[in-house]
């Protein structure tokens, strides 16, 4: 809970990971080169006094992680959405049995999202089914830029992807959140494409699609489709951070992202370890759309409250104190929101 | 006047000039690499600072090529890179042409598919289907809706009595001569759109207008574009600088930070907070 004249904000971090990308885990070159791409976000994005030296960056642990994100971070609840990168790193990039572990030394304040493949077949859907009924999951983690064996990368509508989203289906795992990182399959097309989510929503409506970085650096292409499937939503990891180092930037992704999917389909994270949720949410709760972008309106205390921590908590189930909780907005399913806040429009 | 009456200093430097070239410069390298577009971000990478060394030896030119991550698209690495080479290559009077990419995932395969000029397909093999042409068109069509989108929001920018949805009727010939026209002109004519003065600025990948009911919305559509592109500009040299300390002063900084901001000439009418 967040707390600034006289406003109540619940928390939803809805992007946590615990990592260890400490050399001893690496696999090859490319696990340095990934967390060394990972610290340079941190150190380029990052306030001075929030940006960590690069060894405690490769890994924290779970007693630094409660600090972080409950102790000092306000968060009420966060969900953990683990990267498996298992080309790149031993155990894996994401450390599910010290996440799942704190999960559970954690009850009501942490929420497992595992990840899947479907590039592992029949044997992977049997994983899922398993993995499912252990971490009790409600959502998965689809990194589609993930290296596996010879392939770089998959597609949200590969005929074996949606097996797995009809096995989702089947088992009540209702929450997909994609990560559209570089992926290389198939190169001769934009790495960032996201035309695959439009097709896997149209497909799976009664499943949610959260696009992690809200599409970044795609935000026009993902916008267009998010408007037009009410089964989309953009998760603000990556985006956050620019809040400090590029506000203006900041407000007019904030102002596109409202115009064209609106309040209700938009959830905070941190992203942590990337960066740590105390000095982002500090900042957007203090954030304002600059009076000079006329484009946009100005963001309201119920669009933030619902970013910050309503909107995730709806998605999950996640309890939220009566006093805090706000009503959707009565927006179109589809199409752009308050056309009237439409770049002159006003005029 | 025949060759026999010619000055003897002018003749021998005409024969000098005609066995030994001019020998070629680091200016005559970064000019030819000032064409290499980085796609994506639609800026020449010397712009970008992607040109990390330019190494003279007689007449053969070695460069390096850095980008801000390891795990930038390697396909747009590829572009940049092979694009380089080309142009190099194309260059008088150049010797032996090495053109590698740094630091990259994939460097060890782009290095050695420039080294053999493997083409796109012989470098990526399995994963390479056809070629990267269409990719190339994708982005040199987010370009343009990019520098229209500019264009028309100067535009309405400086005729505060215009509605939004007046942007249809704007031709070319509307538009004041100035460097975002002159960039607008040029990306037109790089998806093969007509650069007349009668031609409708607001228009779709093919050259149509749009239908009255959807200009506002085609207009809104392509500002997002052209923030996505801006933003990703801003961040790609901030991570460049971050990853090579000191890269910062080989960067031209983008010159869309340069607008007016809207209120400074518009009226609105905004919403109040409750």
């Amino acid at each position: 809970m967040y707390q600034k004249d006289g406003e109540s904000y619940f928390i939803v971090d809805a992007h946590v990971a615990l990592w260890d990308a400490r050399p001893e885990n690496q696999r090859n070159i490319h696990g340095k080169q990934f967390i060394d791409c990972f610290y340079d976000y941190h150190a380029n994005l990052s306030p001075a006094s929030e940006k960590w030296p690069y060894e405690e960056y490769l890994y924290q642990g779970g007693e630094r992680f409660i600090k972080d994100i409950f102790t000092d971070g306000y968060v009420d609840h966060a969900i953990f959405q683990p990267a498996h990168l298992g080309e790149f790193y031993k155990t894996g990039f994401g450390q599910t049995e010290e996440a799942f572990a704190l999960t559970q030394e954690n009850p009501g304040r942490l929420t497992y999202n595992h990840n899947f493949d479907p590039r592992n077949g029949e044997a992977g859907l049997d994983q899922l089914r398993a993995d499912a009924e252990r971490f009790n999951l409600k959502g998965v983690k689809l990194y589609t830029a993930e290296w596996h064996g010879d392939s770089r990368g998959y597609k949200l509508n590969d005929p074996w992807t949606y097996r797995y989203f009809e096995l989702c289906r089947e088992l009540g795992i209702r929450n997909i959140h994609v990560h559209k990182g570089p992926t290389i399959r198939p190169l001769d097309r934009d790495a960032f494409d996201v035309a695959d989510v439009d097709h896997a929503a149209t497909d799976f409506t009664d499943l949610n699609f959260i696009v992690e970085h809200v599409g970044l650096p795609r935000l026009e292409d993902f916008c267009w489709i998010a408007t037009q499937e009410p089964n989309v939503h953009g998760g603000l990891a990556v985006a956050m951070p620019f809040i400090h180092t590029r506000p203006r930037y900041f407000a007019q992704i904030m102002g596109e992202l409202i115009y064209w999917i609106g309040e209700d389909r938009i959830q905070f994270s941190s992203d942590y370890a990337l960066w740590t949720p105390r000095w982002l949410i500090e900042a957007f709760v203090d954030f304002q759309i600059p009076e000079d972008m006329t484009e946009y309106a100005p963001i309201t205390i119920e669009q933030k409250r619902k970013i910050l921590g309503l909107n995730a908590a709806k998605m999950y189930d996640i309890p939220v104190p009566v006093e805090l909780q706000l009503p959707s907005a009565d927006e179109t399913a589809t199409g752009p929101r308050q056309p009237e806040r439409a770049d002159l429009a006003a005029v | 006047m025949g060759t026999t009456t010619m000055p003897a200093a002018v003749a021998a430097t005409l024969h000098w000039e005609a066995v030994t070239p001019e020998p070629l410069t680091e200016g005559d390298v970064l000019r030819a690499l000032d064409s290499v577009i980085d796609p994506e971000l639609d800026e020449p990478i010397t712009d970008l600072g992607f040109v990390r060394s330019v190494t003279l030896t007689g007449a053969s030119v070695e460069v390096h090529l850095r980008l801000p991550t390891s795990f930038c698209a390697p396909n747009f690495a590829y572009l940049m890179a092979s694009d380089a080479k080309d142009v190099l290559t194309a260059l008088r009077n150049v010797g032996v042409v090495t053109v590698e990419l740094d630091d990259h995932h994939d460097s060890d395969i782009i290095n050695s598919g420039l080294a053999a000029d493997a083409g796109y397909k012989g470098t990526f093999l399995h994963e390479a289907e056809s070629d990267l042409d269409e990719l190339r068109a994708t982005f040199q069509r987010k370009a343009h809706t990019a520098a229209m989108e500019r264009s028309l929001t100067a535009f309405l920018r400086a005729r505060p009595e215009l509605a939004e949805t007046a942007v249809a009727n704007v031709v070319l010939g509307d538009l004041p001569d100035d460097s975002a026209k002159a960039a607008l002109l040029k990306r037109r004519a790089t998806i093969g759109l007509s650069t007349v003065d009668s031609a409708s600025v607001l228009v779709d990948d093919s050259g149509s207008p749009y239908p009255a009911a959807s200009v506002a919305l085609a207009l809104r559509r392509a500002r997002s574009t052209r923030i996505s592109i801006d933003g990703n500009a801003h961040f790609c040299r901030g991570l460049l600088a971050t990853r090579y300390p000191g890269s910062e002063v080989d960067q031209l900084p983008r010159t869309e930070e340069n607008f007016l901001p809207l209120s400074s000439v518009i009226r609105t009418h905004r919403r109040k907070i409750a």
